[in-house]
């Protein structure tokens, strides 16, 4: 037996000092292995007398654990050294900036037009558009505005030949919707328009979007009711707002809508002139003769129609205070909206 | 149209504020565009008069007065030219304020002491300019406060009226709206007629009746035409913002103001015969009273006498037959002309009058004889003279509207339930009469100024403006019935946009019409550009026929703001002339410049080339789920790089360009290196397959890799295709991952390695099989390619 008690105190010396995974497996199969000194041990008992084999049985068994009890220590020992020196062999400086791209972004026009299409969405409005080189019929005469109507001086348009223009207004689309289609329509038009004038507060090509709706029993109360609900989610605030009568050759009644400054809440500011107020768009109920040009019988059917500045939206939603920072496309202010 | 608010109150005065009257109209619908004082903030000012003038002895051009206030005599050292004994002027006394930085104060000039000053209409604010002092009539009482003479308490307001609300564009008008809104009673200064001192007529012809279906002419005999207008006159004129001419004209703009109709002066002495109110001739001359000669059209309603054409009818007068400083008889033309005949005819001379800006909107026919009256009424007081009978010419007068209205449509249309009698108290106070009613209508007769009520939803309108927008009720907005349709079938341009900017490309919009000659450059031959006829400049005259060139115009304005790198995409359309007519498509176009990463420490720095913005093309057409469909082909296009130009097509149908910019072009845009663009017809681009998932194979797959060296001017895209159609059904996968020239590989060479992934769905593929399988690869590509295994 003081073969055993050596051999284990010289494993257990052999285990303390191994230094690696390997070295530690190596020590296991040397004493515990099926050929291991340890393991060895059990085929002496035969040769013991009968009643003294349980114990030395019992006591190598009990080395054998003490043996495989130290490797599992050792190993334990050594695996966490090793994660540890792994950790910091691989630990970064988590504060450097990340293997990126630079984002893109959408221009604030587009993303103003996408907005105005989800809140119009929500409400069954689908998204329609449109040619942008225009004829007359489309741009005027089926709006109800005949050659010569004083309104056409309003609309400084650019022309190709005489019946070729560049639409002035969205609402050509609205006419094309429902020379196509039939009643009832929801819709709304998202676009470029043109007009013929270039200064601090115009640019020749401008975004519209243009609303319309036509069914049964639709009246200026629903209209009203849109077009607050509509400036109030678009601004993100309980807004007033105002409707002042006002003149479409396509809509009768209609009405300019005025909504509470969105700068100073109505205290007056530059951005609203000091009055408190801001015109934001214009809207009305169909004429009837719009409807019947467009072959929908206006006794049956009535509706709404409203058009807005998609530019003058994005100003005042995005504090943007030149105009033509729109379009010059400088990328230090496009890039604020990535 | 701009008034005095005195003046108006005149006519119409509720107790209400400036303020307040404000509101009411812009919220009437008669937006008030502006208001101002009618004078500078000054005091101290009285009427003084002028005692004695003597010469300064020390200074050529001041005069030494005695000037008294009333009570006193003051001694004032004055400057003007225009300084006269009687006069009554403008006498600022010491301690007078005439700006918040310009206090009259007593003072020594060249020696002579000044108690005051004598001031000028522009001192008062009263002109943008004058010559000398402003001489008050004769009956301005001395002493009294100016403010108070010349009611200078006063706001001018300036509304700016819609085109339908002609009958607007005067105090008349205006007072009626105000009238309406505060029920209040509107009070018409009292026009009497003026009888006849002589009975000297001119004849007139109506020869295009319908044009001009009423018109009222007067003679007035030995005027005096070197009168100056009074000061109430000049001022309410310039409260308008018209200037002061001479009596006679001065006289029809303020009837014109007042009562809203323009009226004309001729010079009877020059008129030969009678008057003829016809269409020109074409090509017809005449000197207008601005000295401008218009070549006339036939189109052209004018005035004329019997020899030749005396004005254009409603919109300007002659210069031949005006009012000068010589004519001592005058003939007064009152008259009614069609709004369609007057219509854009002043535009059509590239003119815009007062008179025009008026009949095309509208003017009351009943109004000629009122304001021919008041006109000669005033005439009579300012320049004297002895006026003939007004004759009254008429032809065919439009007849009086009648609109009906259903209570139904009140409701039903404006959602308003109101009592029948407030509807009818509301448009019978505008002037509407009612003529039938039964319990469910009433027909309306339109007052003869509403040229823009004519059908049932005008009166809905009007009824609404006086009820008040913000009193009418608002319903909840209901959604549609239908859900709306959400395909997969296409993808949208919002997804498109989307993927752009997740790939770091920054949106742009540029203007649609482009600089000629660079878009010139940019576009295929054979695609003819459209041009406008009237551009805001020359850089914005031809409509793009691709999206390039204001992309590199973007680019352009970065690189001079020191930016890089730029990534950019637009979306839009474009526009060519075909024979079928105007071609309209809209593009999805991208520019790549720089760098291909941010300038960053974990990657170093290389520039864009092809296969950079290729992939982010390519990452575009896979969003249709239809990859295999798109090819891209070597091609040549004017605006790219031959060489480094790919046409892309989609089942061999082109939908696209993609390549570096032409080096010649990016060498006269001076820009340093090169220049990626793509562009796509986003028509063809959003054709989408819907994704259906194949089952996933449970068994091992099997991977391959061939190293060829093949010749470098072939195609890659025939090289897979061969190996796809040799490879069988169980090629799930081919991946090019080496492509390599150089060292160990022959010149005009390259090596290309691929690594080819096998699987079956049912069973685990073995090696035989695919060792047969990448053998007759190989065998194919050894006879089509002369290709060689490395």
């Amino acid at each position: 037996m003081d073969n055993l008690e050596a051999l284990t105190s010289s494993a257990l010396q052999a285990i303390t000092q191994a230094e690696n995974a390997a070295e530690l497996d190596g020590l296991r199969v040397q004493y515990l292995g099926k050929k291991g000194s340890l393991t060895e041990q059990l085929k002496t008992l035969g040769k013991l007398p009968a009643d003294a084999r349980p114990a030395a049985g019992a006591a190598i068994n009990q080395s054998k654990q003490q043996v495989q009890a130290a490797i599992n220590q050792r190993k334990e020992t050594i695996d966490s050294a090793a994660t540890s020196e792994l950790l910091q062999r691989e630990a970064v400086d988590v504060t450097l900036p990340g293997r990126a791209q630079q984002a893109g972004a959408l221009h604030p026009v587009t993303r103003t037009i996408e907005r105005i299409e989800d809140i119009f969405s929500a409400a069954g409005f689908d998204t329609v558009e449109g040619p942008e080189i225009e004829d007359e019929y489309h741009n005027f005469e089926a709006l109800n505005i005949p050659d010569h109507h004083p309104a056409r001086a309003m609309h400084d348009t650019f022309y190709f030949d005489a019946n070729t223009l560049l639409r002035t207004h969205t609402s050509t689309v609205q006419i094309r919707t429902m020379e196509a289609g039939e009643a009832p329509f929801r819709i709304i038009c998202p676009g470029r328009v043109y007009r013929c004038d270039s200064d601090l507060t115009h640019t020749p090509m401008f975004h519209q979007v243009e609303g319309l709706l036509i069914d049964e029993n639709v009246s200026f109360a629903d209209l009203k009711g849109i077009i607050e609900d509509f400036l109030k989610v678009f601004f993100e605030a309980d807004l007033s707002v105002r409707f002042r009568p006002s003149y479409f050759p396509f809509t009768e009644p209609s009405a300019e809508v005025d909504v509470q400054c969105v700068n100073c809440g109505g205290e007056g500011c530059r951005v609203c002139s000091h009055t408190g107020w801001i015109e934001i768009l214009g809207c009305g109920m169909v004429h009837p003769k719009v409807l019947e040009l467009s072959g929908i019988d206006s006794e049956r059917y009535s509706g709404y129609a409203f058009g807005m500045g998609v530019d003058r939206l994005a100003m005042l939603r995005y504090q943007i205070k030149d105009l033509r920072l729109l379009f010059e496309n400088d990328l230090r202010f496009l890039q604020q909206f990535s | 149209m701009k008034f005095s608010e005195n003046w108006l109150r005149e006519w119409v005065s509720p107790k209400i504020s400036t303020e307040e009257l404000v509101e009411q109209l812009t919220m009437a619908g008669l937006e008030v565009d502006a208001t101002e004082s009618a004078a500078n903030q000054f005091n101290g000012v009285v009427v003084g008069e002028v005692i004695s003038v003597g010469k300064h002895p020390d200074a050529d051009k001041l005069n030494i007065c005695q000037v008294s206030n009333g009570k006193e005599t003051f001694q004032v050292v004055c400057g003007a030219p225009n300084v006269a004994v009687g006069q009554k002027v403008p006498f600022a006394l010491v301690g007078a304020k005439l700006a918040e930085d310009f206090k009259i104060k007593q003072a020594k000039l060249r020696g002579a002491e000044s108690n005051g000053m004598l001031c000028s209409a522009e001192e008062l604010g009263l002109a943008e300019k004058s010559d000398g002092i402003l001489e008050l009539p004769s009956d301005a009482k001395v002493g009294q406060d100016i403010r108070d003479y010349l009611k200078l308490d006063d706001t001018v307001i300036d509304v700016d009226l819609t085109p339908n609300r002609g009958d607007c564009l005067s105090i008349r008008g205006i007072a009626r709206e105000v009238g309406v809104l505060n029920k209040s009673a509107v009070n018409a200064p009292q026009v009497d007629d003026v009888p006849n001192s002589i009975d000297d007529v001119f004849p007139v012809e109506l020869l295009s009746p319908e044009d001009c279906p009423r018109y009222l002419g007067r003679v007035i005999r030995h005027v005096d035409v070197s009168a100056v207008s009074p000061v109430w006159l000049q001022e309410k004129l310039r409260r308008s913002g018209i200037r002061s001419i001479d009596p006679a004209v001065d006289v029809t703009n303020y009837v014109m103001l007042e009562l809203g109709q323009p009226l004309h002066a001729f010079d009877l002495d020059v008129l030969d015969k009678g008057i003829q109110v016809r269409k020109a001739k074409q090509s017809e001359k005449l000197v207008l009273l601005d000295g401008r000669e218009v070549d006339l059209n036939k189109e052209t309603l004018v005035i004329a006498d019997h020899e030749k054409a005396l004005a254009i009818a409603g919109v300007m007068g002659g210069e031949h037959s005006g009012v000068n400083k010589n004519t001592q008889h005058l003939f007064l033309e009152s008259a009614f002309f069609n709004p369609l005949s007057i219509a854009g005819k002043a535009r059509t001379y590239g003119m815009h009058t007062d008179a025009s800006h008026r009949f095309e909107r509208g003017v009351d026919y009943g109004l000629p004889k009122l304001a021919i009256e008041r006109a000669t009424q005033l005439l009579l007081e300012i320049v004297g003279g002895e006026a003939g009978p007004v004759i009254v010419t008429d032809a065919d007068l439009p007849a009086s509207k009648e609109v009906k209205l259903r209570a139904s449509k009140v409701l039903s249309l404006l959602g308003l339930d109101i009592p029948a009698a407030e509807i009818v108290d509301i448009l019978t106070r505008l002037g509407l009469e009612v003529l039938e009613s039964d319990s469910e209508s009433w027909l309306f007769k339109v007052p003869s100024w509403r040229f823009d009520i004519s059908i049932e939803v005008d009166l809905l309108e009007e009824l609404a403006r006086i009820y008040g927008y913000n009193n009418l009720p608002i319903s909840v907005a209901a959604t549609g019935g239908h859900l709306k349709s959400a395909t997969e079938s296409k993808i949208s341009l919002k997804q498109l946009r989307r993927r752009l900017v997740s790939q770091g490309y920054q949106e742009v919009i540029s203007y649609s019409f482009v600089e000629p000659e660079l878009e010139n450059k940019l576009s295929q031959q054979g695609v003819q550009a459209i041009t406008l006829s009237n551009p805001i400049s020359s850089e914005m005259s031809v409509m793009r026929r691709n999206l390039w060139s204001g992309l590199l115009q973007t680019l352009k304005y970065n690189q001079n703001r020191q930016q890089d790198r730029v990534r950019i995409f637009e979306s839009g359309l474009v526009f060519s002339k075909t024979d079928d007519g105007i071609q309209q498509d809209a593009m999805l176009g991208g520019l790549i410049w720089g760098n291909q990463v941010p300038e960053q420490w974990a990657e170093s720095a290389r520039s864009n080339d092809f296969y950079d913005i290729k992939g982010d093309v390519e990452s575009l057409l896979g969003m249709t789920n239809d990859f295999s469909a798109f090819s891209f082909e070597a091609g040549e296009h004017p605006a790219l790089q031959v060489g480094q130009t790919a046409c892309i097509t989609r089942d061999q149908k082109a939908i696209g360009w993609l390549g570096a910019l032409n080096p010649q072009l990016q060498k006269a845009l001076d820009i340093p290196g090169k220049v990626y663009l793509f562009e796509l017809a986003i028509k063809d681009l959003i054709e989408a397959s819907q994704t259906k998932v194949s089952t996933l194979s449970k068994y091992p797959s099997v991977r391959r890799d061939l190293a060829l060296v093949v010749d470098t001017n072939l195609n890659y895209a025939d090289l897979e295709s061969v190996i796809r159609e040799h490879a069988g059904e169980f090629l799930e996968k081919i991946v090019l991952f080496d492509v390599y020239q150089g060292e160990n590989i022959q010149a005009g060479k390259q090596s290309l390695a691929l690594g080819l992934t096998f699987q079956n769905p049912s069973r685990t593929l073995n090696d035989d099989e695919i060792n047969g399988i990448i053998n007759k690869c190989i065998k194919a590509l050894e006879a089509q390619f002369n290709a060689e295994l490395r």
